[in-house]
């Protein structure tokens, strides 16, 4: 992967700030956006757009299809059967909302089980814990291991407690640890549970088969691979998504309104009320022909190289911790890390003077953060158009951190 | 490279903060944490004759939230009741004279809220 030409694609990348060069490190609360994307949603606002499945004219249809083509791109990207198995969402955290108040509201009940990790992110908590105290279930954790991966023992201790739902991330936003979904879905699925996988950090960085995995709903964020904001995916096996009730009710997701009641409209039209986002998911089928065309699997090594520069790079860096494994085939290019003395967010601040970006906080991950021990973390991570410069302009960003807080 | 945030009375003030701790008997006492970060600051205050007279502060956090909250207990000493409630976010700001970011402004206000809390409880 040619890195540098990958970085032209990306005009913020040439904006200073506070007279430095962009270092961009925050790839993974969201991915910058390269011009094929930019150009082709400026084309669709320009030249085709027209509200999709209504009209009776050509702009209507053109827009209709670009929106139905987007459906087909992302159906492929993750090998879904069928595209009436792609529901669009407004973000992965939309796309877990909707399996939530729809699954779960049918399907548990009061003392049934919900099985999570501690690697979850808000985002796949809230949801449960609303559903949970709704219909009196309860929730149980799967923990995550000193080294920063799933605990075998805990999750088999989870399953027999036979959950009626297992919901589990991909890849930690936190730790960047990959978990081992297909084998999590293979064991929860014996143990009676349907498997929902949150791949809101996976499938912007290697190669996603929804199939090979097994796994019953998938849910991503456009945002976090190029794509523009609001939109998000739900996958979801189609004799499920056929039994489920509808999300939210207008426009488009019905076949026929009385005044007695309506009746619901086919997948995946069913659970996409009012008008869509469907310029930001045509935008959503350019990122994924950008990064199809980089290949996954070549952005993936791309990004164990940086792992593995990133790793030994902040490890060497005197009084500061590094969290996750240290096994770069598990784990991702997601960096977080605590310096002794300094606060999270005053890293973040000095960083941001010289022009380097990365987050401070607890990443939408408290459960997880609990179990470290911090109440927050700083954290750097990589994509695409990262390279191992971005990490040196790091590293010497925190030599600017000492100064101003010494050990 | 502008340092302007990092000067040296806010470290002085995050490094050395006034009047850290508790209050045995305090007459108001309020706690805000910052969501988006996990800080925060518990303000303690005592009257004697109307007048603010033991003030304390409590918590963890960044440079910006412990300076901020350090020199807020400074100022509030022989306030009265009615002047902690007057007190506005610009002026509780203006406490140093540091450019805040729009992104730290929360971590200065913490402890402001804290006080806030502390007088409608």
């Amino acid at each position: 992967m040619n890195v540098e030409a990958v970085r032209k694609d990306f005009p913020i990348l040439g904006r200073m700030v506070h007279g430095h060069p962009l270092v961009y490190l925050d790839s993974t609360a969201t991915s910058q956006k390269p011009k094929q994307v930019l150009e082709t949603v400026d084309d669709f606002y320009r030249n085709h757009h027209a509200n999709v499945h209504r009209g009776l004219y050509v702009l209507s249809e053109e827009a209709t299809a670009a929106y139905e083509d987007s459906r087909e791109t992302v159906r492929a990207f993750i090998n879904a059967p069928s595209v009436q198995e792609i529901i669009f969402t407004r973000n992965a955290t939309e796309s877990l909302n909707l399996v939530a108040m729809t699954w779960g509201r049918e399907n548990i009940g009061a003392g049934d089980v919900i099985l999570l990790s501690e690697f979850e992110h808000h985002s796949n908590i809230v949801p449960w814990q609303r559903l949970a105290k709704e219909k009196g279930a309860t929730i149980e954790w799967v923990a995550v291991t000193d080294e920063g991966i799933l605990d075998q023992a805990s999750f088999d201790a989870g399953l027999a407690k036979k959950p009626k739902l297992v919901s589990f991330t991909h890849m930690s936003n936190v730790l960047g640890t990959v978990n081992p979904v297909a084998e999590v879905t293979t064991k929860a699925h014996a143990a009676g549970a349907v498997v929902v996988v949150d791949g809101a950090q996976s499938a912007p960085h290697f190669p996603v088969d929804v199939q090979a995995i097994g796994c019953d709903f998938f849910v991503f964020s456009g945002h976090k691979m190029l794509a523009p904001t609001g939109t998000g995916v739900l996958y979801g096996k189609k004799a499920l998504l056929e039994a489920m009730p509808p999300f939210m009710g207008g426009g488009d997701m019905i076949l026929e309104v009385t005044k007695d009641g309506a009746t619901w409209n086919d997948l995946p039209y069913k659970f996409e009320a009012g008008t869509p986002n469907f310029a930001g998911f045509v935008g959503l089928a350019a990122a994924i022909d950008y990064l199809s065309a980089l290949g996954m699997e070549n952005i993936w090594a791309h990004e164990q190289e940086l792992t593995a520069y990133g790793v030994a790079q902040l490890s060497a860096v005197a009084g500061l911790t590094l969290y996750g494994p240290r096994d770069t085939n598990i784990r991702g290019a997601v960096f977080p890390f605590s310096m002794s003395k300094v606060h999270p967010h005053d890293i973040a601040a000095i960083l941001d003077e010289q022009g380097i970006a990365v987050r401070a906080g607890h990443h939408c991950a408290q459960v997880l953060h609990t179990k470290l021990g911090v109440p927050a973390t700083s954290r750097a991570s990589a994509y695409v158009y990262t390279t191992k410069e971005d990490i040196d302009a790091l590293i010497n960003g925190l030599r600017e951190v000492r100064k101003i807080f010494p050990a | 490279m502008s340092l302007s945030l990092y000067q040296q009375e806010m470290l002085e003030h995050a490094e050395h903060p006034r009047n850290f701790g508790t209050l045995d008997h305090p007459d108001l006492q309020g706690r805000r944490t910052n969501p988006t970060c996990g800080d925060e600051v518990t303000m303690a205050v005592k009257f004697t004759d109307e007048k603010v007279s033991d003030v304390a502060f409590a918590g963890s956090g960044c440079s910006v939230s412990q300076a901020w909250a350090s020199m807020l207990t400074e100022w509030v000493k022989g306030k009265t009741r009615e002047e902690l409630n007057a007190l506005s976010e610009e002026q509780h700001l203006t406490l140093l004279d540091v450019p805040l970011t729009p992104s730290r402004r929360p971590c200065a206000l913490l402890s402001l809220q804290a006080l806030q809390e502390a007088l409608r409880a």
